[in-house]
């Protein structure tokens, strides 16, 4: 079904943003729509907003592929990106994402057995003063966590998970 | 000193509006709009010295000069994408002290003839944007933005727009590419922002701290300004520490300051009391400076740290201690930029390429010496010829790094 239809509040709250003639603009915010629903963009989403904003569905998909924040493949419910960049790396941000690994049983890039998280290392995410720190990115948006520890991280898992029983 | 820029550490609250209001915010812009015309408004900002705060260190007052008065409409654009690695200090300007950087970007808007302003975030900043959503809905509701400002002509309405992961978008011309629907990838200039910006109109592009400058400048004016820092960095600085540091973090410090005051006095020293074995000023784009006391006895402005051999760019001081070595620093600030080379141009892309699977081999011990000559020379090969600076900032660490700690290198190559 069509954006259009699903949240008419939200896409043209997101158009009247850009001039009438640039509604090419909107394409970045109406991707972020689709994946808060889905998790991740799929062809006919694409479709959709290619036709919406008079583009080829190629240009929508260009964009997907260039941003890293757009995903055209399901993961995980939420993507835990742990920040190993360099300010953080100073901090014991990679012996933060190995110990993670070794207590979630899986490897970087890997979705937990319950498909709950997956586990990713990112780039400088802006808080390099309170590593160990990482984004969740799920259906309420992106979240950040920091200072945090493993045992800390193994609690918000478990609320996740827990969260994620009571929906169902 | 009462801070200039992180006032919420003086005021708490400051991010409310009545709050804000009380404590003399929204009067520089409302003076500017009921008592100055836009080019007085310009005038003061070019006295007062200031210089942009997102790498470059251009006059911001000139850059607000340069915009084409013969095309309209006019936009202005806050660069919020801070992805620097090792750079902090838009975000906590941003979640703190909001209402002071949307005053200034308001205030830019009028002394340029903008009618519409663009706040361009990068995409993790999803929390950030939604807040500076509601506070931009509360000056609209309270009359400082929106139509008729003030009882006059002039309308101006602030949006925001989410970058979506990428680093080069902080590139001005990759940015407004962004905004416009399309992959970010930089333009070829000339044409430059101030004649031909987002749509193809006279855009003025400035970063979040410098916009965050203005409401106190046109309020205290240029002298008062100038009367802080040196002569060829006037004003504050917000410096983001971080690294082996005992207590990182954001400080604002007028320029002139030592390199030792913020490790040693802001910073807290180095954990467990170890030595400053190097200094990146400008974050993973920095050079590398060896450290010794002549270096942390250095006063931090733009001119003087050049004389060190580095920038000091956004003034994203990583501190590295001796424990640390540097083929493990430049493994990881090559990882990044191989992953955030936009593709446009060949010796970047090929360039980043090369340098991340040589640098690899070195790091895990795989290389011999001339490994080590073949990165140096691959790096000065993409110097000067890359599209945009990050092809550039690229080969900085690599460079110094080879050849400011050879024995670094030395100790991890194959005889
Ligand atoms: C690769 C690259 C990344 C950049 N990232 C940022 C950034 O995150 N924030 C920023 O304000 N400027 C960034 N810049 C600098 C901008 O291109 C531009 O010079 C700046 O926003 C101008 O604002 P200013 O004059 O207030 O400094 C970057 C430049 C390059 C080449
Ligand atoms: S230098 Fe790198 S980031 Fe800049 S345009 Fe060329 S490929 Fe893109
Ligand atoms: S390096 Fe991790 S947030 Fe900056």
């Amino acid at each position: 079904m069509s954006l259009e239809k699903t949240h008419p509040k939200e896409v043209k709250q997101i158009l009247s943003k850009y001039p009438p003639e640039q509604k090419r603009s909107a394409v970045m915010p109406l991707l972020y729509l689709v994946q808060r629903e889905e998790g991740y963009v799929n062809k006919a989403a694409m479709q959709d907003i290619a036709q919406m904003l008079d583009i080829t569905e190629t240009e929508v998909a260009s964009i997907v592929g260039f941003y890293t924040l757009y995903h055209d493949e399901k993961a995980g419910k939420y993507r835990m990106q742990v920040c190993t960049d360099l300010p953080c790396a100073l901090r014991g941000a990679d012996e933060f994402l190995n110990n993670l690994c070794g207590n979630l049983g899986i490897k970087v890039g890997e979705t937990t057995a319950d498909g709950l998280v997956t586990l990713e290392g990112v780039m400088c995410l802006a808080a390099c003063d309170k590593a160990p720190m990482f984004q969740t990115q799920g259906p309420d948006g992106i979240k950040y966590h920091e200072n945090m520890t493993v045992d800390r991280t193994l609690e918000l898992i478990e609320a996740l998970k827990q969260a994620d029983r009571e929906v169902k | 000193m009462a801070h200039v820029l992180l006032r919420h550490r003086d005021i708490p609250d400051i991010n409310k509006l009545d709050v804000y209001k009380k404590n003399g915010g929204i009067d520089a812009f409302k003076k500017s709009v009921t008592k100055m015309q836009p080019n007085e408004v310009t005038d003061v900002v070019k006295n007062s010295g200031l210089r942009g705060r997102g790498g470059a260190g251009f006059p911001t007052g000139m850059k607000w000069s340069f915009i084409d008065n013969k095309n309209w409409p006019h936009y202005v654009v806050a660069n919020a994408d801070e992805s620097e690695p090792g750079t902090f200090k838009d975000r906590e300007i941003m979640e703190s002290n909001p209402f002071q950087f949307l005053e200034g970007l308001a205030i830019a808007s009028y002394a340029v003839g903008a009618t519409a302003a663009y706040v361009y975030l990068r995409g993790e900043f999803w929390q950030v944007a939604a807040f500076l959503d509601e506070k931009i809905a509360e000056m609209e509701k309270a009359g400082y933005l929106g139509d008729n400002l003030f009882g006059t002509e002039y309308s101006l309405k602030i949006f925001t727009h989410l970058g979506a992961g990428a680093y080069i978008c902080g590139e001005e011309t990759a940015l407004l590419e962004s905004i416009e629907g399309k992959r970010g990838q930089p333009r070829v200039r000339p044409p430059f922002p101030p004649s031909f910006g987002l749509y193809g109109k006279p855009t003025i592009i400035n970063n979040v701290e410098t916009f965050t400058n203005v409401p106190p400048i046109i309020t205290n004016g240029a002298d008062w300004y100038k009367s802080m820092g040196t002569a060829d960095s006037a004003g504050v600085k917000l410096f983001s520490l971080s690294g082996r540091v005992r207590r990182p973090g954001n400080y604002e410090l007028p320029f002139g300051k030592t390199f030792r005051e913020l490790i040693y006095e802001c910073g807290g020293g180095v954990q467990e009391g170890r030595p400053v074995k190097a200094i990146m000023p400008a974050g993973a784009s920095s050079s590398l400076i060896v450290v010794d006391d002549k270096v942390l006895d250095t006063p931090m402005d733009y001119a003087t740290v050049r004389t060190l051999g580095a920038d000091l760019g956004s003034a994203s001081v990583i501190v590295i201690d001796d424990t640390v070595s540097v083929d493990w620093i430049i493994n990881k600030t090559i990882h990044f930029f191989k992953h955030e080379s936009c593709g446009k141009c060949t010796p970047c892309r090929e360039g980043n390429y090369w340098m991340q699977t040589i640098t690899h081999r070195i790091h895990s011990g795989e290389g011999k010496q001339e490994v080590v000559d073949l990165l140096l020379y691959v790096a000065k090969q993409m110097q000067g010829i890359c599209l945009c600076a990050l092809g550039e900032f690229a080969t900085m660490a690599v460079v110094t790094g080879i050849e400011r700690f050879p024995q670094d290198f030395k100790k991890v190559v194959k005889a």
